[in-house]
């Protein structure tokens, strides 16, 4: 049977509580802090370490490790472990995550709770294998055939690592859905104080089973009032049958019903679409009278808390809006933030990705400009504060 | 031995699944039967049975089982089922596949999976073409058989899935074709029994695919081609040893049984091992 989540010993094998630790490996604790008890991965720069680190900690918890024979495979099998029972994850960068994508597809029409840490690296194809990059943004939310909607966080620090791969886990089981953890080169392999909770902090938000006995119970039948079915595990008795072809309630394919595909991928959508206010994780800087604001996510973030910090120490007025969860793609929060806003400027480690999601949330009442960088090397505050001075690129 | 009298439809399908959507002559259907009845044999509890099944008429087996089931993406199935055994290895996890999903999209896994040796039973349907899609060349297609693909005839080589199995590190591998019910059935309950990773190649018709251009419209036509283009081990062994060289049939029969470490279970000694350390910090 998969691993009962066990608090003191997750605390007893991550050591101290207090440490310094790369990003990578601090996905790895967030990913023991969050109940995990099964990876899959093939080694790939700059997410190897995430490998390395959960192949040294999870089998001293009595999980499993495995490394599999490409990242397909990978994926597959952390589904697979997903339906048996296990808290589980990969990790990967931008040819493992393309390589991907069909699975994180099958597991959005499975409704399959997983995680997925992608250390983005500067792509496309081979790319920089060793720099980082934003690159794989809308590829996280698109890359997939199909309509479905996807859960994504970006943490801007190494202990953002920690704090967002463990929530990843219970927001994968609440909404049964893939969630993503898209961290990047920088935030990978750089190295921060990490403080790692005791165990009673620790606690997660069980599976559980389903309230209807096995003759009662109806897989892809959400539960009344919500979008959300109850997951049977394998070998509970309950007889599921998991496809990823259009299936009915029963969990039977139907692949010609144009109702019950409309009605299945309608859920399958609204069941996160409809919660984008709970899914909302923002954090908001503000200065009263500014008319110039940005909003960043992830190591951008970062170069756009240090243009502020000078900026504002030149006696310029300006709002920072910092996207801590991507996807569902914070609409209302962007909205929000722009009301008074004659521009907003966005930087981003690729070539415009996120700043059209704000332009379309913004629709027109301020300006967007982007300071778009590729080629490896971060954001420096000096370049956001040149585009907040003299304007960036028109999107 | 297998109860001949039970009645495998009430007792393990899914009925408002039935029928089923096999052609005519089609012998996926068998196959499950097959499999079930070495399912009953072995007493095997279906509650704790997973089917794992990727993409082709083979693949839709498991929805047939009123138990557990994982359709996953084509070529993955055995990818995924090691994901649900590793998770929870009580579990007793089939894969049913076929020579397109197995050897072509999937082969990578099939081969590792063999190498691994976790305890799975794999069980190719082999009907020498992509069926599902209208009958394209496969890995396993003759050479000169035509195929929507080869319509002047298939000028590639073909895998002996069997050969790559034993050569990948299977502990256990059978062939059989569709002439050999009984022989399939001991063969299904020999993966079953061995811990690691069992295969068994089932030759099957596939009249509307494969078929349609190779003269074998029908499966009696296809039962006879494997009865003259297949010998069993037996009667291999009856055979001089030039005529055995000079043997060009397909072997058929238990071809390869060993004891070798399964992964699971050396996994699971490596976490006890760790968890009995004094300092746990990893």
């Amino acid at each position: 049977m998969p691993v009962e989540f066990d608090p003191h010993r997750v605390v007893q094998v991550l050591g101290q509580t207090e440490t310094f630790a790369q990003g990578d490996v601090a996905c790895a604790y967030g990913a023991l802090l969050g109940g995990c008890d099964f990876f899959a991965g093939y080694p790939i720069t700059p997410a190897t370490e995430v490998a390395e680190a959960m192949a040294r900690l999870l089998p001293r918890i009595g999980g499993a490790v495995l490394q599999m024979e490409d990242e397909i495979a990978s994926l597959s099998a952390v589904i697979g472990a997903a339906w048996a029972g296990s808290r589980a994850m990969t990790a990967t960068s931008g040819p493992g995550f393309s390589l991907m994508q069909e699975n994180i597809g099958y597991a959005c029409m499975t409704e399959t709770p997983c995680v997925i840490v992608n250390v983005q690296r500067s792509g496309p194809s081979t790319g920089q294998p060793t720099e980082p990059s934003q690159g794989d943004m809308l590829q996280a939310r698109w890359g997939t055939h199909g309509d479905h909607e996807i859960i994504a966080l970006a943490p801007a620090s190494v202990q953002e690592c920690v704090d967002l791969t463990r929530d990843a886990f219970d927001l994968a089981e609440k909404y049964r859905n893939p969630v993503l953890v898209m961290t990047d080169g920088e935030v990978g392999h750089m190295r921060e104080r990490v403080r790692l909770p005791a165990a009673d902090e620790l606690e997660i938000r069980p599976r559980g089973e389903p309230t209807t006995s096995p003759e009662e119970y109806v897989p892809f039948l959400a539960v009344k009032g919500g979008q959300i079915p109850e997951m049977a595990n394998f070998g509970t008795g309950y007889h599921t049958y998991v496809t990823g072809l259009t299936h009915d309630e029963r969990g039977l394919p139907a692949t010609d019903d144009a109702t019950t595909h409309s009605r299945l991928v309608r859920r399958l959508c609204q069941k996160i679409s409809s919660d984008v206010d709970t899914l909302t994780r923002v954090e908001r800087d503000d200065e009263d009278g500014a008319t110039v604001g940005i909003v960043s996510y992830g190591i951008s973030a970062r170069s756009a808390a240090g243009a502020i910090r000078i900026l504002r120490g030149e006696g310029e007025r300006l709002n920072h809006l910092r996207l801590i969860g991507v996807f569902p793609f914070p609409e209302k929060a962007v909205q929000d933030f722009a009301e008074g806003l004659d521009r907003i400027v966005v930087p981003e480690l690729n070539l415009g990705q996120i700043c059209h999601l704000v332009r379309e949330a913004v629709n027109g009442t301020a300006k967007i400009e982007l300071v778009p960088k590729i080629g490896g090397e971060i954001l420096t505050p000096d370049e956001i504060i040149q585009a907040v001075k003299h304007g960036g690129e028109s999107v | 031995m297998f109860n001949k009298a039970i009645n495998i439809k009430d007792k393990y399908i899914r009925q408002e699944m039935w029928p089923s959507i096999f052609c005519t002559g089609c012998g996926i259907g068998n196959v499950l039967n097959y499999t079930l009845r070495a399912i009953d044999s072995l007493q095997i509890d279906i509650d704790r049975t997973v089917f794992c099944s990727g993409i082709g008429c083979s693949s839709r087996l498991p929805g047939y089982v009123d138990a557990d089931g994982l359709h996953t993406t084509h070529g993955r199935a055995i990818a995924f089922a090691t994901g649900v055994k590793m998770s929870d290895p009580e579990l007793t996890v089939i894969v049913f596949t076929g020579d397109g999903d197995m050897a072509g999209i999937g082969g990578n896994h099939f081969i590792h999976a063999a190498r691994r040796n976790l305890d799975l039973t794999v069980i190719c349907i082999n009907n020498f073409n992509y069926g599902m899609t209208g009958g394209q060349v496969s890995p396993t297609t003759p050479p000169e058989a035509m195929s929507a693909t080869t319509p002047y005839g298939n000028l590639e080589e073909p895998f002996d899935l069997s050969r790559l199995a034993i050569g990948a590190g299977a502990p256990y591998v059978a062939r059989w074709t569709m002439g050999f019910p009984y022989e399939t059935i001991t063969a299904i309950e020999g993966a079953l029994r061995t811990e690691g990773f069992g295969f068994v190649e089932i030759l099957a018709p596939c009249p509307t695919g494969f078929g349609k251009g190779n003269e074998q419209r029908d499966a009696v036509t296809s039962w006879e081609w494997y009865k003259d283009n297949t010998i069993t081990r037996a009667e291999l062994a009856e055979l001089s040893p030039e005529e055995r060289k000079a043997n060009t049939k397909t072997v058929i029969g238990t071809l390869w049984q060993t004891d070798k470490p399964e992964y699971g279970k050396r996994w699971r000694e490596l976490v006890q091992r760790l968890q009995s350390e004094p300092d746990l910090s990893g």
